[in-house]
């Protein structure tokens, strides 16, 4: 059977769409543990590198941070937090929270950095005090750059968030690890296909954000 | 009054921005800070809305210390233009312009609505009104950063190098605008540049700085040509500094010669009888008065010649007679083909022709006075 077949057969099992382990319920289970760890990355992510950004201190130590944390592999530390947390929810969130800082973070201070010179000039010129100028100026300019680091890490996320299922959470890593056990091959594409699905959603949501939040001043400026 | 008073910059490095630089500069008036690049013009300037805070000295404005007010009030009372305009490409014109007010406090209908008078004090359309930064021209755009400087109606205005990205015909453009502008609101302008032309035609005081941030003349641009302190600013100044010089003296009274004027249709007696000794050549005028060129009055008096103006030599450009200065009639007379400059009303008729030999005279009169040196 190739894997159309596969996914067809996933798609139109009974039961699919509805009940504790149907669709509807792991696809909101994956996302409320998406966006609560997207959420946590970018209360730690942003202010970090909004604030570094905007004095331009800190560049280099934030850098190293990052290709640190990179370098985390998430199922690993997914499995040691477990053993020694025992199963819950911050063994899960810290895995998806540290994949998304990274790219949030340095995309962020990125960001604030390219922002012209002669314009926070102008702004301090002209009487804004500081932090009028990091929400008011730097922050609009640099937004859409900012929502591309976002976006990053929240595609992370929803891609990575599967391996909750690894210790006995929900959300669509489910239908992957239940099949890949039972040798239900049709429950393990299904469960891809609707994990892909599910990033490209979230492509789609962050662009309709820029169309959204970004000034049209800068978005054609550019 | 701002007053800059043995004012210092020297930076970690050992630079020396600025050394003990000692400025008055009077209300209501335009102070322009000019020398080559290195020269501390632009620190002294930031110095004045503490962008820069001097190692040594005080600036006072209106004889107190600018550092006892907060940073962000003394800077909301003094416009800032910059360079490139620095607008915020995130706002539309009329919001750039409103962000002062609305800093100051003002709701949003009453910002906009100064905002929108300031548009058409500095002769931008309202139809820009809503586009964003990028929608405009270089010369546009420094448009609206000088109306955002001036939203707040702030008594100072503080310009650094505004005009010196902009092509030159832009830049007179908003060089001109700029004196108009300050004709009706009489602000105290301090304005940089490194353009010495743009110093003599925008200062009522210009201080020439030379490098190391020291002051080389500080004086009226009429005085900084006429008698310039020492020979780098003899260099600064140019060559053609005795030309330029011509620029302060006026021309309602020069002698003008009405007699070699005739209007195109005049018979070949009247082309003859207005040649005067000094030149063979009679101006022609339209039948309003409008200069058309010059024509031989001996050829013209034996008959008229084929074509309406085929045979006139140009007469170059004429100069308006009270408006334009002594340097625009000699420019006039040097360029006209018969070495008379042609003097025109505010309407652009004739109302007179003047020799080169004359305006020499007058030159030798005003050395005489003791205006020129």
């Amino acid at each position: 059977m190739n894997i159309f077949g596969y996914a067809q057969q996933f798609f139109d099992a009974p039961g699919r769409w509805s009940g504790a382990d149907g669709i509807p319920t792991r696809l909101l289970e994956h996302v409320q543990y998406s966006g609560l760890a997207l959420l946590i990355a970018m209360v730690i992510a942003l202010p970090v590198g909004l604030i570094t950004g905007h004095t331009g201190r800190g560049g280099n130590a934030l850098a190293v941070l990052a290709t640190a944390a990179r370098a985390l592999p998430s199922f690993g530390l997914l499995v040691l937090l477990t053993i020694l947390m025992g199963l819950g929810l911050t063994p899960v969130m810290v895995p998806l929270v540290a994949l998304a800082v990274p790219p949030i973070l340095v995309t962020t201070y990125e960001a604030m950095r390219s922002v012209d010179p002669s314009l926070v000039d102008a702004a301090r010129g002209i009487g804004l005090p500081w932090w009028r100028i990091l929400a008011q100026v730097e922050l609009p300019v640099a937004l859409p750059l900012i929502l591309s680091g976002i976006r990053s890490g929240a595609i992370q996320i929803v891609s990575t968030a599967t391996i909750a299922a690894y210790v006995s959470f929900g959300g669509l890593g489910r239908y992957i690890v239940d099949g890949l056990s039972q040798v239900d091959y049709a429950k393990v594409v299904g469960g891809a296909v609707l994990v892909a699905s599910l990033a490209l959603a979230t492509l789609a949501l962050f662009w309709g954000l820029g169309k959204l939040l970004v000034s049209p001043g800068v978005r054609r400026g550019r | 009054m701002i007053v800059i008073d043995a004012v210092t910059k020297r930076y970690p490095d050992g630079t020396t921005a600025v050394d003990r630089l000692t400025l008055e500069i009077p209300d209501g008036s335009i102070t322009v800070l000019v020398g080559p690049s290195g020269c501390g013009k632009t620190t002294t300037l930031r110095m004045i809305n503490r962008m820069v805070e001097p190692t040594e000295g005080r600036v006072l404005l209106d004889g107190r210390d600018i550092r006892e007010a907060p940073v962000n009030a003394l800077r909301r009372s003094m416009g800032y233009v910059i360079q490139h305009a620095g607008l915020f490409p995130h706002r539309t014109v009329v919001d750039n312009i409103a962000t002062v007010p609305r800093l100051n406090g003002a709701d949003k209908r009453a910002a906009r609505r100064r905002a929108l008078e300031l548009m058409e004090r500095v002769g931008l359309d309202a139809a820009f009104a809503k586009r964003y930064p990028y929608q405009l021209s270089g010369g546009q755009q420094q448009r609206v950063g000088v109306a955002r400087a001036l939203a707040a109606d702030p008594p100072v205005l503080l310009m650094d190098e505004p005009f010196s990205a902009v092509d030159p015909i832009v830049r007179k453009g908003l060089q001109d605008e700029l004196l108009r502008i300050q004709a009706d609101l009489g602000k105290t302008v301090v304005f940089v540049t490194h353009d010495i032309d743009e110093a003599i035609k925008l200062g009522d005081m210009v201080a020439v700085l030379r490098e190391g941030g020291r002051l080389a003349q500080y004086a009226p641009p009429a005085q900084l040509l006429s008698a310039p302190a020492d020979e780098f600013v003899e260099d600064f100044l140019g060559v053609d500094r005795g030309i330029r010089h011509l620029s302060f003296f006026g021309t309602d009274t020069l002698e003008l010669t009405t007699e070699p004027i005739v209007t195109e249709d005049a018979t070949a007696e009247q082309f003859g009888a207005a040649a005067v000794p000094e030149t063979p050549y009679v101006l022609v005028t339209d039948a309003a008065g409008r200069p058309r060129g010059w024509a031989d009055a001996a050829v013209r008096a034996s008959g008229p010649l084929d074509g309406p103006d085929g045979e006139l030599l140009p007469y170059g450009h004429a100069f308006t007679v009270g408006r334009d200065s002594l340097r625009a009639a000699l420019d006039s007379a040097v360029l006209s083909p018969t070495g008379w400059a042609v003097a025109v009303d505010e309407e652009g008729r004739a109302v007179g022709v003047v020799a080169q030999e004359s305006i020499a005279a007058a030159i030798r009169g005003a050395h005489r006075a003791g205006v020129l040196r």
